[in-house]
């Protein structure tokens, strides 16, 4: 028997890398809609192209939905619009910090024309999650995960995550 | 979606990533070992893999450019991966074999709307029915392959790698570029994540390139001796082949010839911040006019093909 919104209940599902954070708060989740006939279809676009945390995503929406009483539900994926960070909700940024995980900054769109190189480190500030000090040095723009990079406190000396920009 | 009716609760524990992995082979989906996810019946991407044919365009055509641009990233990650286990450094590794996912991420939804296109869906390859992408990765001979030879030569020491992965990447950002603008959906789709994700990979070719060029006597000779012997395989990169000029005019292709002043300001800056200069040497020629897009390769691309498609050939009915 149905109980609930599928919204909802898609919404509250883990993202399987950064367990923290709903899919919802990782902005992967585009849309939940119900046709007439009971049957649920859920968007969610991936991070990375090669995300590998994608399949395990699509099942766990899908097992939810089924849990609650949906017996039909289709789980579609998009690369279009291509996600951004930018759409990690305050309270998910606000949960990645609480977890020692420093939250990527605000890109806004991509300006036309031909990307520009970066030969050198970004300037922008990422702080310390661990004690606020803004000196700190990146030590890999790629880490455990395809969306964060390897980061290190300069003031107490701890390595940290830093969802990267994208 | 073929998976929903046979799903029990009893199987279900959102936590358990086991589970979940396990639940997506459990009803008759055709999901490989060796990594699906778009095969048709299941999904999504489906619903953008299955759009049609831009008017005007010819489906062999587009099938044939899908194939061009997933071979150079299955190819090219492929080379990347090798490093995994082998890297000087642990967080190079880790570097590496995040780009080599991006890249296979691109692969695969590229070799899916060429199979799609091509009208190649739950066809049997050698006898037995993949999806589409795998059947294109695993069981196609190296005349089949449509990469470009960059993307296959040896991966050589760090310095070759991290050469071939600067001009690569940046000729294959200029490329995507203007996808993001092709009448093909699938295509625009994959360029616009594809920009963002090469623009990193070309950061880092370039901060290496930096790195090792202005470092010691011994980095910058062996980053100069990697530019040197990736640089006979970059002229090619610019040379426009006929599907790629016909669907170039019908608006779904970037014509690569385009790019050239693109991707040389790029490694011009690159180069001589490095303190390194533009190898003189000659360019490897076609062969009777036909190169990489015609599936003529170097003898490398052989024994890249056997160590990545060797177990898929021996299982193919493998699945997990």
């Amino acid at each position: 028997m149905v109980t609930r919104n599928p919204a909802a209940i898609a919404a509250e599902v883990p993202d399987p890398e950064l367990p923290m954070l709903t899919l919802a708060d990782l902005g992967v989740l585009r849309s939940v809609d119900v046709d007439p006939g009971g049957r649920v279809r859920v968007t969610i676009t991936p991070t990375y192209s090669g995300c590998p945390a994608l399949e395990v995503m699509r099942d766990d929406v899908a097992g939810r939905l089924r849990d609650a009483g949906y017996a039909e539900v289709e789980v579609r994926t998009v690369f279009s619009p291509a996600w951004s960070t930018d759409w990690i909700s305050d309270e998910g940024r606000r949960k990645l910090a609480e977890h020692g995980i420093a939250p990527p900054g605000h890109i806004g769109p991509r300006p036309a024309g031909p990307v520009p190189l970066t030969l050198d480190a970004p300037s922008s500030v990422v702080c310390c999650p661990r004690c606020g000090c803004p000196a700190t040095s990146e030590l890999s723009r790629f880490g455990a995960t395809a969306c964060t990079a390897l980061r290190r406190c300069t003031a107490c000396l701890e390595p940290f995550e830093h969802v990267k920009e994208i | 979606m073929s998976s929903e009716g046979h799903h029990t609760a009893a199987d279900d524990d959102a936590g358990n990533a086991y589970r979940a992995l396990a639940e997506t082979t459990s009803d008759g989906d055709p999901r490989w070992a060796f990594g699906s996810g778009f095969d048709s019946g299941s999904d999504a991407v489906e619903a953008e893999i299955t759009s049609p044919v831009p008017d005007g365009v010819d489906a062999a055509d587009l099938a044939a450019y899908c194939l061009m641009l997933g071979d150079d990233a299955l190819i090219c990650s492929q080379r990347l991966a090798e490093w995994v286990a082998a890297a000087p450094e642990l967080e190079e590794e880790v570097a590496l074999a995040n780009i080599a996912l991006d890249l296979l991420g691109q692969a695969r939804v590229l070799l899916s709307r060429a199979g799609h296109v091509e009208g190649r869906d739950s066809s049997p390859m050698d006898g037995t029915a993949v999806a589409d992408e795998d059947a294109l990765a695993y069981f196609r001979d190296e005349r089949a392959l449509r990469n470009v030879t960059l993307a296959e030569v040896d991966g050589g020491d760090f310095g070759r790698t991290i050469a071939r992965l600067l001009v690569f990447s940046s000729w294959r950002l200029a490329l995507l570029q203007r996808l993001t603008a092709s009448r093909d959906p699938v295509l625009a789709a994959v360029a616009g994540k594809g920009v963002k994700e090469v623009a990193y990979h070309r950061d880092y070719a370039a901060r290496w390139t930096l790195r090792l060029g202005d470092g010691t006597a011994v980095s910058r000779q062996r980053m100069q001796a990697g530019l040197d012997g990736i640089w006979p395989h970059v002229e090619s990169l610019f040379t426009t082949h006929d599907v790629e000029r016909r669907l170039a005019h019908a608006g779904v292709a970037a014509d690569p010839g385009d790019t050239r002043a693109d991707v040389d300001a790029v490694l011009d800056e690159v180069l001589g911040r490095a303190t390194l200069h533009r190898p003189d040497v000659p360019a490897v020629g076609l062969v009777a006019g036909r190169g990489g897009r015609d599936g003529v390769h170097t003898e490398a691309l052989g024994h890249l093909l056997a160590e990545m498609q060797s177990l898929a050939r021996i299982h193919p009915e493998a699945a997990w």
